[in-house]
């Protein structure tokens, strides 16, 4: 196995807990009891990595992918060496070279340049090739003008980049990165990204853990996604990105869901609690002043009252849409006696509070005959062109005069995502056409 | 064991590097700079000079007029082992970031401010020197300065083992640190660096044959037989006759440094978790 840069094996990390009064007696039990090891033997244990098994590839570059607190960052410490696994085994072949925290071990009162050399020899290198490599470390941090000066004076993107450029001329052959690219000014981010391509270039192995999924779709040639600890899945990063986002939304979904439910559950207990969801009077029988500036709420005097809304997406009930999707709004209506004069309405706002689409039955010309018992009426939007971002739904019925039956207001959520990045609120269908002289791609 | 010891000699570049950015960023940003090196004890000297032969005078008999040397000769290297044991006691928790965030060899931190203390010392020693020439009644001899070094290097391994065992309790024990300052109050008193031990082996009640208490609890005391070296050194007339002793506290120094580097070894695995 001589072309595996990085086995790990079954390798697992516990930290313990301990409850505060725990913690406070330790010394005075140690010492009168005299069990300093059991106190210092874990009692709760939480896994930060839980039997984690991989092999990294020499030369490749590997992205850990995760949630916070999936114990991306433990196993990255656990492959630096900075801390040992509780059970299993971690090998690492080569000099390695942690950006975990950068500049760690500067000191704030010595010059630059003095740290520069003391962070050299800490990261392992020798006087005479921190000699050789200073006026390439200098030049790549471009601090030439402020070398010379304590440390303390320096901004922090200063301070960073001068870690950076510390740690990424120590030569490893296993580069371990946590996090740190968003350092610098867009400029020196490039370079960053250009130094990581060097690095692959010479065949070193990278394993680089961030949030950002583009870079590691674009720079990983492996991802490996972690979940509480755990491997979730691992492979072409693609595919493991894609598992991952696809996971996040449905949690993105659950907590959506959730909100939606209370807000209900608040809103309907009319009378009976005091509702604080909206800073205009909500659930009494009179509308609000100016009804757009009502945040949230519910208010009408019936008879007619939606009951229940849902939103779905192929028949299933949904909050995370992407951006072209079918979007189903289901309304459950009923009514205590029959009614003839009724209008059906739904609003779509986004975050910003601007109406993106508002129409109702009355509008597009349905006249109402009548309405009795309970009732069900669906609103399709075949595709949901809009771009990116969450947007909040007003659903009403009420006369043709405008007196409300009932009156949701901004009190349903859903989320579309997009693979787009585009601006503003509507996206029409669209292509692009270029003339021949034109060469794009 | 002993190839940890070997990768300690790998790690004197960085240890270099440490006491140097130590000794460099101490006084970075004052007027006087490394000046204060040489005025600091000397300050000291002054203050002591004064209380003791203007404030309090004739405290102790036959030493009286030269009391403030012999107070000196005691203190200095006190002052090289206290602030060693309360700053390597406190190092792993104050380069946190070093243990947590970089793969670090946490033993070079006791270690450089054991050093860094030392260095300081030795920074101190020409003013000592000065003031034996302008005060003493006599100067020590070449024989009795070539026992100087041998005391020093004991005093080394001796801070060394406190420091790394020390060091490696207080992440476990933050309770140390307080501890430890009032304990080093208590060991400056108990050590016979204000007064001349023979005032102190007289005291105490004397049972049958036993010795005093007072000269026992000396015995016992490594500190009191390395300041009993330098006092007998640098002081005293006549030859060094202490040296029974010194070899005693040489042992017992070995023996220290093995356990706290040994404690301080088995520790280590946990050093990253509860700085």
């Amino acid at each position: 196995m001589s072309h595996a840069a990085i086995t790990i094996t079954n390798a697992s990390k516990l930290y313990r807990k301990y409850a505060y009064r725990r913690q406070f007696s330790t010394l005075k039990s140690a010492l009168l009891k005299g069990n300093l090891a059991s106190e210092l033997s874990p009692d709760e244990v939480f896994h930060a990595v839980n039997a984690v098994s991989l092999t990294v590839a020499k030369g490749s570059t590997l992205g850990l992918i995760g949630r916070n607190g999936s114990g991306k960052s433990t196993l990255l410490k656990l492959i630096a060496g900075i801390t040992k696994p509780t059970t299993g085994m971690v090998e690492v072949g080569g000099r390695i070279s942690a950006l975990i925290e950068l500049g760690a071990g500067f000191h704030p009162e010595i010059s630059g340049r003095e740290n520069v050399f003391i962070n050299g020899v800490m990261l392992g290198l020798t006087t005479g090739e921190i000699r050789k490599r200073f006026d390439e470390i200098v030049e790549f941090s471009e601090l030439e003008d402020f070398i010379d000066a304590p440390v303390k004076t320096y901004s922090s993107g200063m301070y960073m980049r001068l870690g950076f450029a510390v740690a990424v001329h120590v030569n490893p052959d296993v580069l371990l990165v946590d996090e740190v690219l968003a350092v610098g000014d867009e400029g020196f981010s490039l370079k960053c990204l250009d130094k990581f391509a060097e690095f692959k270039r010479r065949g070193k192995t990278i394993v680089l853990v961030t949030h950002g999924l583009g870079m590691v779709e674009r720079y990983c040639d492996e991802a490996v996604w972690l979940d509480g600890g755990k491997v979730c899945g691992t492979g072409d990063p693609r595919r493991v990105v894609h598992a991952y986002t696809t996971d996040v939304e449905k949690a993105e979904e659950r907590v959506l869901a959730e909100s939606d439910r209370k807000l209900q559950i608040a809103v309907s207990a009319k009378g009976e609690v005091p509702v604080v969801v909206a800073d205009q009077p909500v659930s009494n029988d009179e509308p609000p002043d100016d009804m757009f500036r009502a945040t949230q709420g519910r208010w009408g005097s019936g008879p007619v009252t939606i009951d229940r809304v849902t939103l779905e997406h192929e028949e299933n009930e949904a909050h995370i849409f992407h951006s072209g999707d079918q979007l189903v709004i289901r309304l459950e209506v009923s009514t205590t006696k029959l009614v003839t004069d009724f209008v059906f309405g739904i609003s779509i706002f986004n975050a910003e509070g601007t109406c993106c689409y508002g129409t109702n039955t009355d509008i597009e010309e349905y006249k109402p005959v009548e309405l009795v018992g309970t009732g069900e009426v669906k609103f399709l939007i075949d595709r949901l062109d809009l771009v990116e971002g969450t947007y909040k739904l007003d659903v009403a019925a009420h006369t043709r005069e405008g007196f409300q039956y009932d009156y949701h207001r901004l009190l349903y959520t859903f989320r579309v995502k997009s693979q787009t990045k585009d601006a503003g609120i509507y996206r029409p269908e669209h292509r692009w056409i270029f003339s021949s002289n034109i060469r794009i791609t | 064991m002993l190839s940890n010891l070997q990768r300690l000699l790998r790690y004197r570049s960085l240890i270099h590097a440490l006491v140097m950015r130590d000794l460099k960023a101490r006084y970075r940003g004052s007027v006087l700079g490394v000046f204060w090196s040489f005025a600091n004890p000397l300050l000291l000297l002054m203050v002591y000079t004064f209380v003791f032969s203007v404030v309090l005078p004739g405290r102790f008999p036959g030493i009286d007029e030269n009391y403030a040397l012999f107070l000196f000769c005691g203190l200095l290297p006190w002052t090289w082992f206290s602030s060693s044991l309360t700053e390597a006691s406190n190092s792993l928790l104050a380069n946190g970031n070093l243990i947590k965030k970089v793969l670090f060899p946490a033993e070079v931190l006791p270690i450089v401010a054991v050093i860094a203390n030392m260095v300081h010392f030795f920074l101190a020693l020409p003013i000592l020197f000065l003031a034996l020439v302008f005060f003493a009644s006599r100067l020590p001899t070449v024989g009795e300065l070539l026992w100087f070094p041998v005391v020093v290097a004991v005093q080394f391994l001796m801070s060394l083992g406190f420091g790394l065992g020390l060091a490696a309790l207080t992440v476990h024990f933050r309770d140390i640190k307080d501890l430890l300052s009032n304990g080093l109050t208590l060991w400056f008193f108990a050590t016979p660096i204000l007064y001349p031990w023979t005032m102190m082996a007289e005291r105490g009640p004397i049972f049958f044959e036993l010795p005093p208490l007072g000269k026992l609890l000396m015995d016992a005391n490594p500190a009191s037989h390395l300041v009993i070296s330098y006092q007998e050194i640098l002081f005293w007339d006549g030859p060094y006759g202490h040296w029974k002793w010194l070899l005693f506290t040489a042992i017992l120094s070995v023996g220290m440094f093995f356990i706290g580097y040994a404690l301080f070894d088995r520790l280590r695995d946990s050093f990253a978790e509860e700085v």
